[in-house]
């Protein structure tokens, strides 16, 4: 097994753990949240405005954990900087 | 395949790139300068107003509305710069509808330019109510220790909204272009219709983080008497 597929069996497959995990902890984070907002806003609905309006900002924060593993399992995908070096190394010869 | 609308390019001289997403933001804010430019030529204060100024008008006073809502007491003083960051986010996403557009939102280089302007502009607008003075005191809250803290938060916030906008426009392009190969009929359209949304959503996260950051910043905190028995 050369190096070139090495990389490429290794990136896909942290790819797919990269979003998976990342994905699976902040459902939860974000489940957690919105069952909580919605349990106040029953509570109180005439904080409705504030309330909405901090779920959306905090919803934003834990999102946003996910997002930066979309972000590094893409890269992982498309634009590996390994996989391109070790493909530059292999024209090379 | 394409990540962003960066490796798209359309002329190139030596060093000097010209790439889908300088054209794409150029495109928008002549639109959106020109398309402003035309509807305020004719302002009416009374009698009726024409449709353009009506619509214009609600945009307005929604912003204001939120900006205030968050806290910050004089909203007119913080209008321009938060009401164009909301403003240029929403009308980039907006456009997906049009065939062969690529967001220039979808670009960590249109992205983090976006979140350098906060980064930037906070400081400036918290000197600007507090004096300079004033304005560091505020990272040494609530007590000393918390200085280098304060100082790794003010750098990762400002990754975070760069990161946070890049990811969420970038996957909606990367997720509709990977279901054109898969399933090429109706199901993308409904995910274009999906993207319309994380867009609109996403530029309103953009702008009330931005609000809610200049708001840290500027709030001068005064001792309240109540809270003292």
């Amino acid at each position: 097994m050369d190096n070139s597929i090495l990389i490429a069996v290794v990136s896909i497959a942290t790819a797919g753990i990269t979003i998976g995990i990342g994905c699976m902890c902040p459902a939860l984070g974000e489940g957690r949240s919105v069952a909580t907002a919605l349990t106040s806003l029953a509570q109180q609905p005439d904080a409705s405005a504030t309330i909405t309006r901090t779920l959306f900002v905090g919803l934003a924060m834990i999102e946003s954990l996910a997002i930066y593993c979309f972000v590094v399992s893409m890269i992982l995908i498309f634009a590996n900087p390994f996989w391109t070096h070790a493909i530059a190394q292999s024209g090379g010869k | 395949m394409n990540l962003t609308s960066d490796q798209q390019i359309f002329w190139q001289h030596g060093f000097v790139k010209l790439n889908g997403t300088i054209v794409t933001t150029w495109a928008m804010m002549i639109l959106m300068s020109i398309g402003a430019k035309l509807v305020t030529r004719r302002l009416a204060t009374e009698g009726p107003i024409s449709r353009w100024q009506g619509s214009l008008e609600i945009i307005i006073t929604g912003i204001e509305k939120q900006i205030s809502d968050v806290g910050l007491s004089e909203p007119k003083k913080y209008l321009s710069f938060l009401g164009t960051l909301f403003l240029f986010v929403a009308a980039c996403s907006l456009c997906i509808v049009i065939p062969g557009y690529q967001p220039p939102t979808g670009s960590l280089s249109t992205t983090a330019a976006l979140a350098l302007c906060v980064f930037i502009a906070v400081p400036l607008f918290g000197i600007r109510e507090q004096g300079l003075g004033g304005y560091l005191k505020t990272y040494t809250k609530p007590t000393f220790i918390m200085l280098p803290f304060n100082i790794i938060s003010e750098l990762s916030r400002t990754l975070a909204l760069a990161v946070r906008l890049f990811g969420n426009m970038m996957s909606g392009v990367m997720i509709v272009g990977i279901l054109l190969t898969i399933t090429p009929f109706i199901f993308p359209i409904v995910m274009t219709a999906l993207g319309l949304l994380t867009g609109m959503v996403q530029a309103y996260i953009f702008g009330i983080l931005a609000t809610v950051y200049v708001a840290a910043a500027t709030q001068v905190r005064k001792p309240s008497q109540k809270s003292q028995h």
